[in-house]
């Protein structure tokens, strides 16, 4: 049992220190008949390092890995390339096996990095304030709807169409506790997002209008038509962002007049890992600071008068306000949000930029091959690096047929919207900069075949 | 008394900072200053090269292009990698020494676990990928319920939530699901002075309104006190077990069978499952849910503030609503995934989503490995010796320093102190703080609330019985400094990279970003 330094001999040691003469009846708070006989039924004894790396090895083979195969996946979830500097460094033990900075005198290396992270995802969003993160975008999205709640005293939503469809689910599901009430219907297969719907929807008991960017089909919304007319109404224009690499080419949704800014940090630094852990971002104006859920650092001097950092503001949270609380998340994902920060240091704001426009690129590239396909029409007029394209049959059938032609070929509508037969031709493709020439052609003889 | 401490500092030696010759640096030696990204960064600098072979012309964006790259200064490779390298030192963490915060449990995070979550198997997979690509994370998932119910004794486990909070939030809407479903509206969820502050913020979420339930002398819930309060109007009650005591709720299943006989449900906060698993399924104890915080009882890292992952395992009652997505095995033996196309089928009783995807796929490979290497027999030991490492600290210590409910019997997995009997002036926050001088993380300080100047230690069962010794002389020490009125205790740390912290400065006046290039 290589974790566990204690030898019988210590064991006897101890018990006579604590004066009990087994260890068991350490354990007699337990009454009798909630003791567990024996051991757990079914589980084997311990097992060497090489037994259970050789056990989890075969399984990992058994998935098809993104790296093996032309890729084309997002919907929420994107591939780039980490540089291998950044998980060197969230590996480093001082980083990985860190507690919450409770204790700011020992962890001013969290909290630095945390106070550098606000900084850049503010700055990217557009906004004047971070927070050190949340779980992932969904459940930012949430909490983005009811700090909206709080802020305007109203307890209605619009939500665009084209929010991910997993991120209305993870807001109707908490709605349908909280009472509020979540305007909502699934897209339609056009070119554009329905800007005018959106703003008819806004009307004098709406808390917010939640608008994702670029959308789920790969949309582009005009985000200061909206932010206009939701202001109008006395409402907060929210903005969702699933690919914050998309921000290094389209102007931030802060400047175009969004109040709260939330995301999805995952596609920097913390890769695909089947869908978590990720990074929950979340930005807003500085006037809303004390309504925002999570925790905050900042910045102020020790008893020496050195600058330090610590977390702040904390009497919005649990541990001070229990039931009066803005949240009751606590711990968060802060590993993911220095896989974030590093990455975006090595990129930088120009680094960002050009990245985005490779992957805008290859996308351009990808979308004109696929035009090309017999039977394929692609739908989008602006995109970023993700645009949706119709095929003549049900894209799950696709998406399968592909897979075993080894080519994942992207996500189908039909699985995100099972309820809407309407969307089921469509098919979501995502590029960037990992993208080969090689790929999409694979991609296109892929559909070629699939449709023949 | 100003008793020279273990490491030979006196308080005339003044503060490390003031004592020696000031460095043109600002360094010392090993102790290194480290600017913001911002002040060692230049616009334009990047540390990847992007290779733009494939760059076409500005694409037809139009208007929604954006006017100015973000105000980011990168930084080359190198400089990236001693940036982030030189912060780390000034963190405390598990590899460097105990972390003996009490219902945090950080123990050690095996380096296996480590490696196998980056198989690109695992680490290289999309969540939206073809399920027939992704049999063998699919399975992953099936085989970590599977222990987890089996070690629990519960009937179902929802895999997707993202830490123990969010964990506890499913629970209790699997609650007000059930309590729908039967059409009833009941308002009460009763709560121990005692719990997590996460409990009662979790319950007002989902719209309860929260009566606090006193503890005994001896620290437990007090079931007359609890059996008085319940009736129709109560939808559950919220328990931590072993509770934050560091004690066994002895009445349990008392208090279960209570609260099932007027239609409510019983939902453990499961951040202390460490102290029982192997040993206590709390499935027998009658619990309709527990969240399971797998960076605390199975090791995933807690890297600095999450991510965590919160599995709730469910009863028989609660299962059929928990949410989707979740893995199924089928006659044919493979596991496929439940969601939204296979529900309605399925799982149609599910009180929604939680998140987008599958929940915390990374934390689940290395909680499979942690759960595999130590095995039944290893798990058994874990609750063992966590449970031996406390009574060993609270044994050591209790001449020292007061142990409000270590006359009532043994602990679980963590010892409680508090404040009483230190000098006039002194107070837990000196103690914890001298603790960073001594060289170890102090423990969790003023919680449990129902302890006045709370110290609530817990050394885990992969502390060494040495590492043990070392850390209980040290708070002897700190213990007869406080008694004895040292006051160099009460400007402690002297030697930490930072003094104390401004806390008050900084949220009176809140400074969130930086804001140095400003106009």
């Amino acid at each position: 049992m290589r974790y566990l330094p204690l030898t019988p001999a210590d064991r006897a040691e101890m018990l006579g220190v604590i004066g009990a003469a087994t260890v068991d009846d350490l354990f007699v708070d337990v009454p009798a008949e909630a003791r567990l006989p024996g051991t757990i039924p079914g589980l084997p004894n311990h097992a060497s390092e090489m037994a259970v790396e050789r056990h989890m090895t075969a399984l990992a083979a058994r998935n098809v890995s993104a790296g093996s195969a032309p890729f084309f996946l997002g919907a929420g979830a994107y591939r780039h390339h980490v540089p291998a500097s950044v998980d060197h460094l969230i590996q480093r033990g001082e980083f990985l096996t860190a507690y919450t900075p409770y204790q700011p005198e020992i962890a001013q290396g969290t909290l630095q990095v945390l106070f550098e992270f606000q900084t850049q995802v503010a700055r990217l969003f557009g906004v004047e304030v971070a927070n050190a993160s949340m779980y992932d975008g969904s459940t930012a999205a949430w909490e983005a709807v009811a700090m909206a709640t709080r802020v305007t005293k109203r307890k209605k939503a619009v939500l665009c169409s084209g929010l991910h469809p997993h991120y209305v689910s993870t807001i109707r599901t908490m709605a349908r506790f909280t009472g509020d009430v979540i305007e909502w219907a699934s897209p339609r297969l056009e070119a554009e997002p329905d800007t005018a719907g959106v703003i008819a929807a806004i009307d004098g008991e709406t808390a917010c209008v939640m608008v994702q960017y670029p959308d789920i089909l790969g949309r582009v919304t005009d985000l200061a038509a909206i932010a206009e007319a939701a202001h109008a109404a006395g409402a907060l224009l929210v903005a969702v962002v699933t690919e914050p690499v998309a921000l290094g080419l389209l102007e931030a949704p802060g400047n175009l007049g969004a109040d709260i800014v939330v995301g999805e940090g995952q596609s920097l630094g913390v890769g695909l890992q089947f869908g978590g852990p990720y990074l929950g971002l979340f930005g807003c104006r500085e006037k809303f600071v004390r309504q925002m859920p999570g925790r905050l650092c900042g910045e102020t001097v020790d008893a020496e008068g050195r600058r330090g950092y610590v977390l702040t503001l904390s009497t919005r949270e649990q541990h001070i306000r229990r039931e009066k609380a803005t949240s009751n998340i606590c711990t968060n994902a802060g590993l993911c949000a220095l896989a974030f920060s590093i990455h975006m240091t090595l990129l930088g704001g120009e680094g960002l930029a050009k990245l985005a426009r490779v992957n805008h690129s290859r996308a351009r590239q990808t979308a004109e091959r696929l035009a090309r396909v017999p039977g394929v029409k692609v739908l989008n007029s602006a995109y970023f690096n993700e645009f949706t394209v119709i095929l003549p049959k049900d894209a799950r059938d696709a998406v399968r047929a592909m897979a075993d032609r080894k080519v994942l070929g992207g996500v189908s509508l039909g699985r995100l919207y099972p309820d809407a037969p309407e969307l089921s031709g469509g098919l979501l493709v995502t590029a960037s900069e990992l993208t080969t020439d090689e790929d999409i052609e694979a991609l296109a003889a892929a559909l070629e075949g699939v449709l023949a | 008394m100003n008793a020279p401490n273990a490491s030979g500092w006196r308080p005339e030696m003044g503060s490390a900072q003031g004592s020696a010759q000031a460095t043109a640096s600002g360094d010392r030696a090993l102790m290194l200053e480290e600017p913001l990204i911002f002040e060692l960064g230049r616009p334009g600098t990047c540390g990847v090269d992007i290779d733009d072979a494939a760059l076409e012309p500005l694409p037809a964006l139009g208007r929604f292009l954006r006017k100015d790259a973000p105000a980011l200064p990168g930084l080359s490779e190198p400089e990236t990698v001693r940036h982030y390298t030189r912060l780390s030192r000034q963190n405390y963490a598990i590899d460097l020494g105990p972390f003996p915060l009490g219902s945090c449990t950080m123990k050690h995070n095996p380096r296996l676990n480590e490696k196998v979550a980056r198989l690109p198997g695992f680490a290289d997979v999309h969540p939206l990928a073809p399920q027939q690509t992704v049999e063998g994370a699919l399975e992953v998932i099936n085989q970590l319920s599977h222990w987890l119910i089996e070690l629990t004794g519960m009937h179902g486990v929802a895999m997707s939530p993202k830490a123990g909070a969010h964990g506890e939030l499913c629970g209790v809407l699997c609650i007000k699901a059930a309590l729908e479903a039967r059409g009833e509206d009941r308002k009460v969820m009763l709560v121990p002075e005692s719990a997590h502050g996460t409990n009662p913020a979790t319950a007002a979420f989902a719209g309860f309104s929260i009566e606090n339930i006193p503890a005994t002398a001896d620290g437990r819930v007090d079931l007359a006190a609890l059996e008085a309060r319940l009736g129709p109007d109560v939808a559950g009650v919220m328990i931590t077990n072993p509770n934050t005591c560091g004690l066994f709720e002895r009445d349990m299943k008392k208090i279960a069978d209570a609260v099932h006989a007027v239609g409510g449900y019983v939902y453990c906060d499961g951040a202390n499952f460490n102290a029982i698993v192997g040993k206590v399924r709390p499935g027998d104890l009658g619990i309709d849910a527990m969240h399971i915080n797998l960076h605390k009882t199975f090791s995933t890292p807690h890297g600095g503030g999450g991510p965590g992952s919160g599995p709730v395992v469910l009863s028989e009652a609660l299962s059929p609503f928990g949410p989707l997505p979740f893995t199924t095995r089928t006659a044919d033996g493979s596991v496929r995934l439940v969601e939204e196309e296979n529900a309605v089928a399925e799982h149609p009783q599910a009180f929604g989503r939680m998140a987008a995807f599958h929940g915390q796929m990374g934390m689940f490979t290395r909680a499979l490995a942690y759960i595999l290497s130590h095995g039944a027999d290893g798990l058994k030991q874990v609750a063992e010796d966590a449970v031996l490492n406390a009574n060993y600290v609270l044994r050591s210590l209790e001449a020292d320093l007061d142990a409000p409910f270590g006359h009532a019997g043994s602990c679980m997995h963590e010892a409680l102190f508090s404040d009483a009997g230190l000098a006039e002036g002194f107070s837990t926050l000196d103690i914890a703080k001298g603790l960073i001088d001594e060289g170890f993380h102090p423990m969790t300080v003023y919680f449990p609330l129902v302890v006045h100047g709370a110290m609530l230690v817990e050394p885990t069962e992969t502390e060494s019985k040495a590492g043990l010794d070392r850390f209980i002389g040290s708070l002897r020490s700190l213990a007869q400094r406080a008694k004895a009125g040292d006051e160099s205790l009460k400007s402690a740390p002297h030697f930490a990279p930072r003094r104390r912290l401004d806390e008050t400065q900084a949220a009176r006046k809140p400074v969130l970003a930086w804001k140095g290039d400003a106009a």
